[in-house]
C-alpha cells in the first residue's frame, strides 16, 4: 500500500518516521517555527525552569521509591537507608527535598508574572486556568510527600491537613476516617498517601503541564509589553514581524537561567541540603509518635500564607469551618484572575499608579503572611494575619472595580526594545 | 454503507438508552473504589474497646491509654480540681456542654460519670493536636487566672479541667468525651456506653 509522503520532504529515516508520525511536525510547530516575543526579560526564565524542576522531581522520585517502604513500621527508617546506607543516596534525597522547595519558588514567581504582564487576560484564560490547576496539584502532591517519611512533622501535618475535612458539616467525622483509612493518621494513610503521591499525582501533573503548554502555543506567548505580536506579521512569511524561534534563541537564554538556577540549587543541596530547618524540618528527623505532639506544628514553608489565614480566621458557631474556607478561597480565587483584571490593558507597564502599589503591595502582603504562617502564634501575629488576609482578598474581589476605572497609558503598536 | 430506511427515532433512543445503562453501570465501578477506602477490617478490630485500670491513679495524676490510635486520658481529680470548674463559667464558650461532644451522660459540668475521673480523648479540638496538661497554678504565662486545665502548644487554645474550652480560643469546642462505662469501680471500658453493659448481661 502507498504511503502518503510527509510535507516536509524528510528522507531517509527521518523521512520513513514522519511519513508515520509527526515528528519533524512537532519539533517544527512547538520548537524551530514556534515564534516567540523578541522582548521577553528575566521574568520569563521561571516557566522553562519549572519544567526543570518537575524533571528533576521525576528522575530523583523514581530513584528514591526504588528504596522507599511505604508503611508505618518501615517508611522512616527505610528513609534513613536512603540517607546512609544507600550509595549517593542522601544526594538522590536532597536533591528531591530540595527540588519541592525550588518548585514552589520558581512557581511563584512564574505566577507573579503572569500578573505583572496580564498573561492570564484574554486569550490565554485558559491557559491560566491550567496553570492555576497545576499549582493546586502540586500542592497535593508537596503535601503527600512531605508525609511520606513518617517524621514527627510528617505525621501531624498530616493530622492537621486531613482534620481540615472534618470540619465540614454532617460528614465530616466520617470523611476524615474515610481519607485517613483509620481512626487516626495510620499505615492505611501513609500507604495510599504514597500512591497518590508515585502514581496518581504525577499523571495528572504531567498531563496539565501538557495541556498549558499545548494552549499556550495555540494562542501564543504574551510579553512584557502585553501586546499581540501576530497582529504583525510579514505579509510574505506570515512570521510575526516581533517574534523569534523558540530554538534556538530562546533555547539558548533557557539554558543561560538554568545554569544560574543550578548553581544556586547546587550550592544548597551541597553546603545547607536541610535549607535551616526549611527544607528538612527539624522534628521530622524523630519518628511518627501519635502520643506526642511536637511543641510547634509548622506547615512547609511554602504553605505559610494559606496556613497564616486558616489560624487567623476565628472560628464560628462552635465551627473552624469559617478557617478553612478563607483558606480554600485563597487558593480557589486565582482561577478567576482572567475576569477580575478589567483593565483596557495587560501589562503593568501602561496600567496606572494603583494597580501597580497594589499589586507590589499584594507581593509583599504574600511574602509577610508566608512568615506569619511560619511563626508561633501570639496576638500581634494574629492580628497583623488578619489584616493581611483582609487585604489579600481585597487586593482581588476589588479588582474588578480598580482595574476598570483607573486610566491606563496608551499600548504601543510594537513591542518595545 | 446507506442510511436509506433508516428510523432516525428509534436509533436515536437504542443510542441514548445504551449510553444511559453504560453510564449507570461506569456510575456503578466507582463505588468498590471508593468503599476501599474506608477503614478495613483489621483497622475496625484493633479500633475495639479497651480495659483501662483506674485503680493505681494517685489524686491530682493524669494517666494516658490508648483507643482507636488516639490518646484517652484518665484524670483523678482532686476536691480543688472539682471546685475550680463552677468557678470558670463565665470565661468559657459552651460551659453547659451543649455541644455534641460528650455522651449525654456526661452531659454535666464535670463531664463525667464520676465528678473524680475525667476520661477524655487528649486531642485539641481546633486541629487535632495534643494540648498539654497543667495542672499547676497560679501560672500567669498561660492566663492571669489559671486554675489548672490543659494548653494547647500549637495555637494556643486553652481548656479548664473538664476539658471545656475557654472564650475566643482558636479551638471551637470541648474536647472529645469518648463513650466509656464502669466495669468496676477500678477498670473502666473505653469504647463502650454504660447501656452496652446491660445489653452483655441480657
Amino acid at each position: 500500500m502507498a504511503i502518503v509522503p510527509n510535507p516536509y520532504k524528510t528522507t531517509g529515516f527521518l523521512g520513513w518516521i514522519d511519513d508515520r508520525f509527526p515528528l519533524t511536525k512537532m519539533w517544527k510547530d512547538h520548537l524551530s517555527e514556534y515564534y516567540a516575543p523578541k522582548n521577553f526579560n528575566f521574568w520569563y526564565y521561571f516557566g522553562s525552569l519549572a519544567l526543570l524542576v518537575l524533571v528533576n522531581q521525576l528522575i530523583t522520585g523514581i530513584f528514591l521509591t526504588m528504596n522507599y517502604k511505604p508503611s508505618s513500621a518501615d517508611a522512616f527508617d527505610s528513609v534513613q537507608y536512603i540517607m546512609r546506607d544507600v550509595p549517593w543516596g542522601s544526594v538522590i534525597r536532597y536533591m528531591h527535598a530540595t527540588g519541592a522547595s525550588a518548585f514552589f519558588i520558581v512557581v511563584y514567581a512564574h505566577m507573579f508574572r503572569g500578573i505583572l504582564y496580564g498573561s492570564h487576560r484574554k486569550p490565554r484564560e485558559l491557559i491560566w486556568i491550567f496553570g492555576s490547576l497545576i499549582y493546586l496539584a502540586l500542592m497535593a502532591e508537596a503535601f503527600c510527600g512531605y508525609v511520606l517519611p513518617w517524621g514527627q512533622m510528617s505525621y501531624w501535618g498530616a493530622q492537621v491537613i486531613i482534620s481540615l475535612f472534618g470540619t465540614i458539616p454532617y460528614i465530616g467525622k466520617e470523611l476524615v476516617e474515610w481519607i485517613q483509612g483509620d481512626y487516626v493518621p495510620a499505615d492505611a494513610t501513609l500507604n495510599r498517601l504514597f500512591s497518590l503521591h508515585v502514581v496518581a499525582l504525577p499523571f495528572v501533573l504531567v498531563g496539565l503541564v501538557f495541556a498549558h503548554i499545548l494552549a499556550l502555543h495555540e494562542v501564543g506567548s504574551n510579553n512584557p509589553d502585553g501586546v499581540e505580536i501576530k497582529k504583525n506579521k510579514d505579509p510574505v512569511t506570515h512570521i510575526p514581524l516581533d517574534g523569534i524561534a523558540f530554538h534556538p534563541y530562546y533555547t539558548v537564554k533557557d539554558l543561560v537561567g538554568i545554569s544560574v538556577f543550578l548553581i544556586i540549587f547546587c550550592a544548597v543541596i551541597f553546603f545547607a541540603p536541610e535549607g535551616g530547618g526549611m527544607v528538612l524540618e527539624q522534628p521530622n528527623f524523630q519518628m511518627a509518635n501519635p502520643q506526642v505532639t511536637p511543641p510547634e506544628i509548622t506547615p512547609a514553608w511554602y504553605f505559610g500564607v494559606f496556613y497564616a489565614m486558616l489560624r487567623a480566621t476565628p472560628s464560628l458557631f462552635h465551627s473552624a469551618l469559617p478557617g478553612v474556607i478563607v483558606m480554600g478561597a485563597a487558593v480557589v480565587i486565582f482561577f478567576f484572575l482572567p475576569w477580575l483584571d478589567r483593565s483596557p490593558v495587560k501589562s503593568w507597564r501602561y496600567k496606572g499608579p494603583i494597580f501597580k502599589t497594589l499589586l507590589m503591595l499584594f507581593a509583599l502582603d504574600f511574602v509577610i503572611l508566608n512568615y506569619l504562617g511560619m511563626q508561633p502564634v501570639s496576638p500581634t501575629h494574629t492580628l497583623i494575619a488578619r489584616i493581611g488576609a483582609i487585604f489579600y482578598f481585597g487586593f482581588f474581589l476589588l479588582m474588578p472595580f480598580y482595574s476598570q476605572w483607573e486610566k491606563t497609558k496608551p499600548v504601543p503598536e510594537r513591542v518595545t526594545e | 454503507m446507506s442510511n436509506e430506511g433508516v428510523d432516525d427515532g428509534r436509533r436515536r433512543f437504542l443510542t441514548a438508552a445504551t449510553s444511559v445503562v453504560g453510564a449507570a453501570g461506569a456510575a456503578a465501578v466507582v463505588w468498590p473504589f471508593l468503599a476501599s477506602l474506608r477503614p478495613s477490617a483489621k483497622a475496625q478490630a484493633a479500633g475495639a474497646p479497651v480495659q483501662a485500670d483506674i485503680s493505681k491513679i494517685e489524686e491530682g495524676q493524669q494517666v494516658t491509654f490508648v483507643w482507636r490510635g488516639s490518646n484517652i486520658w484518665v484524670l483523678r481529680r482532686s476536691k480543688d480540681m472539682i471546685t475550680s470548674l463552677s468557678q470558670l463559667t463565665a470565661q468559657l464558650s459552651d460551659p453547659k456542654c451543649e455541644q455534641d461532644q460528650q455522651p449525654a451522660y456526661c452531659k454535666n459540668e464535670t463531664r463525667s460519670i464520676k465528678p473524680e475521673y475525667l476520661v477524655m480523648n487528649g486531642k485539641c479540638t481546633h486541629l487535632g493536636c495534643s494540648p498539654s496538661f497543667k495542672p499547676d497554678h497560679p501560672a500567669p504565662e498561660i492566663d492571669a487566672n489559671w486554675l489548672g486545665g490543659y494548653f494547647c502548644p500549637c495555637h494556643g487554645s486553652k481548656y479548664d479541667l473538664a476539658g471545656r474550652v475557654f472564650n475566643s480560643m482558636p479551638a471551637p469546642l470541648n474536647m472529645v468525651v469518648p463513650p466509656h462505662r464502669y466495669v468496676s469501680d477500678r477498670v473502666v471500658m473505653i469504647g463502650e456506653d454504660p447501656t452496652d453493659a446491660k445489653k452483655e448481661a441480657a
